[in-house]
């Protein structure tokens, strides 16, 4: 018989019941709530008269209407301060977990959850968010789910699933100076597409994923929905232990529990002989810097490329969105992207606003000075302990000094559903996970780029290759 | 949720691969903390030339007379054609919170984002996948003959074409079972309750660091 995946490891140590047809009745170790997916999940409950079957599964904090400027006054916009406040009335009622917008455990959700050690390896985690799946670095299964499924888990403390298929993404070898996790991902939605993960659930695995730090895998397992996949993950190993060591939800390191935990850890990785129904191998020598010129996070091309013709695409529907794409990015084919200027910088997101990011960034504006062209400069850590650590560091008179704004932690213009967005027509160096058309305001065109890289867009005000540059 | 059983409607065509769900439902009306209301905002920044907000009177606000939904060949629509990864992006369950309460009960398309596609299900929406050469044919099909209407019978699992023409689609058993039913997944999990509490205390032998609390 053949091995077993990690996927199916994990899976498979949370089936409660399967029927014949294969539909399973999975449980649910950690859910993350938010303010905007939840409200109608609570009002189910309430509506129905339904208790949480395990309140102390769920952990939650708002992130996506925060504001990221100063909080003593609270929240100006009437309908997000509602939502916000919504969380907190609902947490209070039926007894779950709130870390509130004063707390200096706040933060983007995805960041919060490891960070404080409540997604642990073996673990189930799922949230009414996409990027959920940034989880799995620490082998979890997570993955996001609908408003209906918060309320279900909330309910039952389970899902009703069906197995996806197994996919593993092997990048081998070194990566080169300059090139980081963001690029890696990037990189791998470019060769299997949007769509490419639809229906499996991603394996992260290669010497080149192995050589990253959790944060780093942090990065690359958030990108696995903009792959099509909902969850993405990555065996664990010592680095893994190491990271979890110490944090304030984990199991005490001198705990009897301690060493039980980390023996079962180490077994979650996939089987020598296990078998998936695809693997897609990339050379990480071969990935430079990437950035994104259109509407789709699989429009990515290298920085020293070019803006691509529509008649490069593959097929007529494909030639379709690249000429819508370009018209609403307002991009020439062939342009190179060197020649490409930006308006705003925006450096945070689940995906780039770990300690690992905000250090990249720095290393680049350090003593240099955002270029006059550029309006504004953003870099919003993704927690306020990461907010702390950064200023222990210094690394907030860097960027103040350079010209950036240094801001309080949340979702912020990702998809700026707080104060903080594009205008129209501008375009923006963003570290985040998705450049959909209006994704960071209504007409706003989005490039998304590493850390690094955003923050030279920053200080150069065009793109430029970062490998280029001298980290300071 | 409203039992499906045959859908006849109006099909509106949406020529466009990967409608992500900020496409569907722009974050702005996400601050809402209320299920339904979400319709006249369905493609928000497609359908109107200026920017919506949460609180506009969209009956007055200027429409963009190239999008689809405002040819008035199409009003009244109940199903969607579209094309490929359908659903994209967020997880957002407003995205078919807003198809629904415009009136679409029924998707056809060449593929799903697969969070969207479980989360129609939850909400009464059948999402049908048929092949790319199926839908280019719909799509030829439904611009040449306007008034153009297909009948789903979801029990049948067939789309019957003007002409007569019957396309069959697959449909996992258990969704198409709480989708003819109209069922609430929660009040059938919660029937399997004490299956749910063997498997943590199980599961609290093995594991004990997961169960702190």
């Amino acid at each position: 018989m053949a091995g077993k995946t990690l996927y199916d490891k994990l899976w498979e140590a949370h089936v409660v019941r399967r029927d014949d047809d294969g539909t399973c009745l999975l449980y649910i170790d950690r859910q993350y709530i938010h303010e905007v997916t939840s409200p109608q999940a609570f009002e189910g409950l309430r509506l129905a008269g339904r208790q949480p079957w395990r309140p102390a599964a769920s952990l939650a904090v708002a992130d996506h209407n925060v504001p990221t400027t100063d909080r003593s006054a609270g929240i100006s916009d009437a309908v997000s301060r509602l939502q916000v406040e919504t969380l907190s009335r609902n947490c209070r009622e039926f007894g779950v977990l709130e870390f509130d917008m004063n707390d200096p455990r706040q933060g983007i959700v995805h960041v919060v959850g490891p960070e404080q050690g409540a997604t642990l390896p073996g673990m189930t985690v799922v949230c009414g968010d996409s990027h959920t799946s940034t989880h799995g670095a620490l082998g979890a299964l997570a993955f996001g789910i609908g408003t209906s499924e918060v309320e279900h888990v909330l309910a039952t403390q389970c899902l009703i699933q069906q197995k996806s298929k197994n996919m593993q993404v092997r990048v081998e070898g070194e990566v080169g100076h300059g090139i980081c996790a963001k690029d890696i991902v990037l990189a791998i939605i470019g060769e299997i597409g949007t769509a490419g993960g639809t229906g499996y659930a991603i394996e992260f695995a290669g010497s080149a994923i192995e050589a990253l730090s959790v944060e780093g895998r942090m990065t690359v397992c958030n990108m696995a929905i903009e792959a099509g996949a909902r969850a993405g993950m990555v065996a664990v190993d010592e680095k893994t232990i190491d990271y979890v060591r110490g944090r304030p939800y984990a199991p005490e390191s001198e705990s009897v529990l301690w060493p039980r935990a980390v023996d079962a850890w180490r077994d979650l990785r996939s089987d020598d002989d296990a078998c998936f129904d695809r693997i897609v191998t990339l050379d990480a020598a071969a990935i430079k810097p990437q950035v994104t010129w259109g509407t789709s996070p699989e429009m990515v091309v290298a920085v020293d490329g070019q803006v691509p013709a529509p008649e490069d695409a593959g097929d007529d529907v494909k030639r379709e969105g690249y000429t819508r794409a370009l018209a609403y990015m307002d991009l020439q084919a062939r342009t190179p992207i060197t020649e490409i200027t930006v308006d705003r910088v925006f450096i945070g997101s689940c995906t780039n606003s770990r300690i690992e990011d905000l250090r990249a960034a720095a290393a680049i504006a350090k003593g240099r000075r955002v270029a006059d062209g550029v309006i504004q400069a953003l870099v919003v850590p993704g927690s306020g302990l990461i907010k702390r650590q950064a200023e222990a560091e210094g690394l907030d008179e860097i960027f103040i000094a350079a010209g950036f704004e240094w801001r309080e932690p949340g979702c912020s213009m990702c998809l700026a559903m707080n104060a903080d967005h594009l205008e129209s027509g501008e375009r923006c160096a963003s570290t985040s996970n998705r450049n959909f058309e209006g994704r960071q305001g209504p007409g706003g065109r989005t490039h998304l780029v590493s850390p690094a890289m955003a923050a030279a867009a920053a200080v150069a005000g065009h793109f430029v290759d970062v490998r280029t540059f001298e980290s300071r | 949720m409203e039992p499906f059983k045959i859908v006849k409607g109006l099909v509106v065509p949406l020529d466009r691969s990967n409608v992500d769900t900020d496409a569907i439902i722009p974050k702005q009306f996400l601050k809402s903390i209320k299920r339904s209301g979400f319709g006249p905002n369905l493609f928000d920044e497609w359908r109107y030339l200026d920017r919506g907000e949460p609180d506009a009177d969209n009956s007055q606000r200027p429409l963009n007379s190239d999008f689809v939904l405002n040819q008035p060949r199409y009003q009244g629509g109940q199903i969607l054609l579209t094309r490929e990864n359908f659903g994209c992006g967020s997880s957002r369950e407003h995205a078919p919170w807003a198809l629904l309460d415009y009136g679409f009960r029924v998707i056809v398309a060449s593929g799903y984002a697969d969070i969207f596609y479980n989360n129609c299900f939850k909400n009464g929406i059948l999402p049908i996948v048929q092949s790319a050469a199926v839908i280019d044919q719909l799509f030829t099909e439904v611009d040449l003959a306007p008034g153009y209407v297909l009948s789903i019978d979801l029990d049948a699992q067939s789309i019957t074409t003007p002409a007569g023409e019957v396309l069959a689609f697959d449909v996992d058993p258990f969704r198409k079972h709480c989708l003819i039913n109209g069922l609430d997944d929660i009040a059938l999990t919660l029937q399997r309750s004490g299956d749910i509490s063997a498997y943590v205390e199980r599961r609290q032998q093995q594991v004990p660091w997961l169960f702190a609390d």
